[in-house]
């Protein structure tokens, strides 16, 4: 693993399957009646959220308790971060208050990566602007994998904003990496400029992508987007690109819905699907607790680069 | 599953204060093999013998081997119960890594499977089973592992070779084989589940 | 600083425009004398003992002309002062900058202009230039008074809302129009506002990986051709800056084909830097026009070799650490340039064959100074190193190669996108007027 966890796109195959692995372990502990485990006992985790996110925080935060970490919520608003405190200094606080690692939200894509030039300790993006949400990513391959047994080989078609999808943009690099096959699906304003050089194929007809899809990823899309001329209305976007139970039908016997939540009722998924059998919505909050454990495990549950004896032959040979 | 494939033929000695220094080519010529194949198939009948005696012909005992190693080892002394008594002894797996007290001196560990066979270890008689016991700390990890999934009447350790060297009060019930070595030496345990062979080889 | 007659100097054995070793000898801010080296003696030409430099192994190009610094004062003083700014100018071998107008106040009115003018004249080290905002508080609302600013002691000739484009098309016609009274040109920053609105840097591949707001090329080629016609229709001067596009660089080559009097400027960094660097989120590659693609940079190249760019221009932004030590989005954009100006337009334009040093002189110093309308511009290269030619020099070392340190640099802000690469050509000397403002790679 390297050090930080900022991107899925620079996230190695065995790593990331190394965490699909690890998240597997935590999800078999958390089933049985003592769910905390003493593994990251005197560690400090902090929560550094500049975007309400009562979700991804609050999993996050479960994660590091399980593991025994100490955890330190450290939310933007109230605090000097809305006083005008920048990012570099809040950073500098952090480090002075011995965090091992910082979870981070922030609204502008690549704050992850500059905090990490800052601190000495694990850097874990919670999400950045449009640029990507790399838990989320993996929590979605872990609740595939677990579903259909591999990601290696299916046909993922991810529907919706893309072009201001952090998870969009996780998704695509990861299950590229493991080897799935992904469709992009959305209306043209909605898809980045440059995406013809991803790994990906594109279309604008969901009713043509679906009955090869194994798994579809439904994005949230947020009504504002309407003001930019992102697409006319509610209704004709819900109308050529929402998830209703008609064309839910249309899927194989097998395939997967997934939204990474909040979920739009009624505009990008109808309710009958999102509650259907064939929904993972729920089982994806539960995963996502597994993968954040794993993560920070693999951060920090061995030595620190400070920390790891210069003759840690064993280390290098056995656990890469 | 989890990474249940050994990731170096090195032993992964308990607590780690050995590293696995071999050539990877052979074995180089400061390596000796202390027990071949047929040994350990001798020292595991021996023990599944002596753990019969000791418990009652195997009333409530549950196997539990220490990943890596100590699984098939486990695995293999149920069978040896079975085809000896008749009795079908549980045998499982119990991962202690998360429960070390030495996880920041080293690389991070990947994890293994845990697997409690159906019928827990409440009231039972459970066996820690583990390939070479050294400092004692993987066993203190497994003892503080193993009481968050219940509480056994009693708990017992059997391992393949004991090669000196406690650092904590723990010593094994079922040993097959004492080995004195020095610090610097390293044993490592091959079988043919992981290795593809059976041996203990001391290096160094 | 033409105010003092300078004292004699004597260059010996320099070699103009990299040509035959000669020894020129400056007097009364001009050349007053050029022969073969070792040809003039100091005695005979009454040049005093300290006033000797020899220069063998040293180029001699006409002063560099910056059609587009940004000095921060008034206003921005933690940033850059006029005084430090200048230092950094003459440094980097040049004798003219023009100062942008988007200081705090504004330059756009008699009185800022000359403000900024009399800092330029009491640092001395290189002339200053104010420019002159199009528009009241670069707002884009209604034109600042062009004619005060023109006829000031600052005799403005060159007018920009840079750091703004002027979007509004009847009022770019109308300053256009305006500024033909004394032969004023409008410099244009390019940037179509709606095509940009949260825009943060090319818009292409690279942004949608990074996940970040995409600054088009057509925001900026749209501008650039409705100018190029309105200039073309009303028979104005039109200055486009900091050219990054291919895409503009094709227009301007068409717009230059028609006879329209447009004119265009390149950055250093749109020569060298592209936007994979923005993969590393570090502000220090924010700027505005964004660093481009490889083609783009090649068509840039390209355009400068043909003269379908005029000139080289800097666009030196001081930033303060603050404004830089942030995320991305919150950082502003800018990046200092002027004593890195000489090495990327070697590495990139002389190193590769596609401009010689007749052109370097042309390229950043001559056509500057006609489209900024400077007095006294030599006609070609030639004769900028020819007797009668102002004294106004830059000696450098071709063959040495520097390593940029941020905390070397004159100037008060460390924002170069340079830090730690090796770089060919080091300035030695500065000439303005005949007296020197740099020897020896130091100020005077």
């Amino acid at each position: 693993m390297n050090r930080h966890l900022l991107s899925t796109a620079d996230l190695r195959r065995d790593d990331a399957l190394l965490v699909l692995d690890t998240a597997e372990q935590m999800a078999r502990l958390s089933d049985r009646s003592v769910k905390k485990l003493p593994t990251l006992r005197g560690r400090t985790v902090v929560n550094l959220f500049f975007e309400d996110s009562t979700r991804t925080r609050t999993s996050f935060e479960l994660a590091a308790k399980r593991l025994s970490a100490d955890v330190i919520n450290f939310s933007a608003k109230g605090s000097s971060v809305s006083k005008g405190e920048s990012l570099k200094d809040t950073a500098l606080t952090l480090e002075a208050m011995g965090a091992d690692a910082v979870v981070i939200r922030h609204a502008a894509s690549g704050a992850p990566h500059r905090l990490a030039g800052w601190v000495r300790g694990s850097v874990v993006n919670a999400g950045d602007g449009t640029h990507e949400h790399p838990t989320q990513a993996l929590l979605d391959a872990f609740t595939i994998r677990r579903r259909l047994g591999t990601v290696e080989g299916l046909r993922v078609t991810i529907v919706g904003d893309v072009l201001h999808s952090r998870v969009a943009r996780s998704n695509v690099w990861l299950l590229r990496t493991l080897g799935a096959h992904v469709t992009l699906v959305a209306p043209p304003t909605l898809l980045p400029h440059g995406v013809a050089d991803w790994p990906v194929a594109v279309s604008y007809d969901l009713d043509a992508v679906l009955p090869g899809s194994d798994v579809v990823m439904m994005l949230r899309v947020q009504r504002e987007r309407m003001l930019g001329a992102f697409f006319p209305t509610e209704r004709e976007y819900s109308r050529r690109y929402g998830l209703d139970a008609d064309r839910a039908a249309t899927l194989p016997g097998h395939a997967l819905v997934m939204h990474p939540g909040p979920m739009v009722r009624g505009m990008e998924i109808a309710s009958e699907v999102a509650d259907s059998a064939r929904s993972t919505i729920v089982e994806q909050v539960a995963n996502g607790v597994s993968v954040r454990m794993a993560v920070l495990y693999l951060l920090l549950g061995g030595a620190g680069a400070d920390e790891r004896k210069p003759d840690d032959q064993y280390g290098e040979v056995a656990d890469r | 599953m989890a990474s249940a494939t050994p990731s170096s033929s090195a032993h992964r000695s308990e607590d780690g204060s050995t590293t696995g220094r071999e050539d990877p080519g052979g074995e180089g010529g400061a390596t000796r093999t202390v027990l071949a194949g047929a040994d350990i198939s001798r020292i595991i009948s021996r023990m599944a013998h002596q753990i019969l005696e000791k418990t009652n012909g195997g009333a409530d005992v549950v196997l539990l081997g220490i990943p890596t190693r100590g699984v098939p080892l486990a695995a293999r002394l149920a069978a040896r119960i079975r085809e000896v008594e008749g009795t079908a002894v549980p045998a499982g797996s119990l991962d202690p890594t998360m429960y070390r007290d030495d996880l920041r001196l080293r690389a991070v560990r990947p994890l293994h499977v845990t697997d409690i066979p159906d019928g827990g270890v409440d009231g039972r008689v459970v066996i820690l089973v583990d390939d070479v016991l050294y400092s004692g700390r993987t066993v203190r990890a497994a003892l503080d592992a193993l009481a968050e999934y219940g509480r056994p009447r009693a708990v017992q350790l059997a391992v393949l070779v004991d090669r000196g060297h406690r650092e904590l009060p723990i010593r094994a019930d079922y040993v097959g084989k004492n080995m004195p070595t020095s610090r610097r030496e390293s044993v490592a345990v091959r079988l043919t589940e992981t290795d593809g062979t059976d041996a203990v080889l001391i290096i160094g | 600083m033409t105010t003092t007659v300078a004292a004699p100097w004597l260059l010996r054995a320099v070699r103009p425009l990299g040509g035959e070793p000669a020894d020129l000898l400056l007097a009364g801010g001009r050349v007053a004398e050029v022969a073969r080296a070792g040809g003039i003696a100091p005695t005979t030409a009454g040049v005093a003992g300290g006033n000797v430099l020899d220069a063998d192994g040293l180029f001699a190009l006409p002063g560099f002309v910056d059609l587009h610094t940004h000095l921060r004062e008034p206003g921005r003083e933690d940033a850059e002062t006029v005084e430090s700014g200048t230092r950094a100018a003459a440094l980097g071998g040049y004798t003219t900058v023009f100062a942008m107008a988007n200081t705090n106040p504004v330059a756009d009115t008699a009185g800022v202009v000359e403000q900024v003018w009399r800092l330029g004249r009491s640092a001395g080290h290189c002339d200053v230039r104010p420019v002159g905002a199009v528009t009241v508080g670069l707002a884009g609302q209604r034109l600042a008074e062009l004619g005060a600013m023109a006829t000031s002691a600052a005799a403005v000739r060159v007018f920009s809302d840079d750091g703004h484009c002027v979007s509004d098309a009847l009022l770019m016609r109308r300053a256009l129009e305006y500024v033909k009274a004394f032969d004023g040109v409008i410099a244009q920053h390019a940037e179509e506002p709606r095509l940009t609105e949260g825009a943060q840097m090319n818009e292409g591949s690279c942004s949608a990986r990074l996940g970040m707001t995409g600054w088009p090329a057509v925001a900026e080629e749209a501008i650039i051709a409705r100018d190029a016609l309105l200039a073309g229709h009303v028979g104005s001067r039109l200055h486009v800056c900091h050219v990054s596009t291919a895409g503009s660089v094709e227009i301007i080559r068409w717009a230059k084909a028609k006879g329209w009097r447009v004119s265009a400027e390149v950055t250093p960094h749109h020569l060298l830097l592209t936007d994979e660097l923005a993969a590393t989120y570090d502000p220090v590659y924010k700027v505005n026009p964004p660093l481009r693609t490889a083609e783009d940079v090649a068509a840039l190249r390209a355009g400068l070799a043909d003269g379908t760019i005029d000139a080289v221009a800097t666009d030196h932004a001081p930033h303060a650490p603050q404004d830089k030590d942030t995320e991305w989005a919150a950082a502003r954009p800018g990046m200092v340039g002027l004593q890195t100006a000489l090495s990327v337009v070697i590495q990139t334009m002389v190193e590769p064959g596609l401009l010689d040093w007749a052109g370097v002189a042309e390229r950043m110093s001559l056509a500057p100074a006609r489209i900024g309308g400077l007095p006294d511009v030599p006609v070609d290269a030639r004769s900028s190193m020819g007797v009668g030619a102002p004294a106004n020099l830059t000696l450098f070392d071709p063959e040495a190669r520097w390593v940029v340190d941020p905390a070397g640099l004159a100037s008060r802000s460390r924002n170069t996108p340079y830090r730690g690469m090796t770089l060919p050509g080091q300035v030695h000397a500065t000439f303005l007027a005949g007296r020197p403002t740099v020897l020896d790679g130091k100020i005077r």
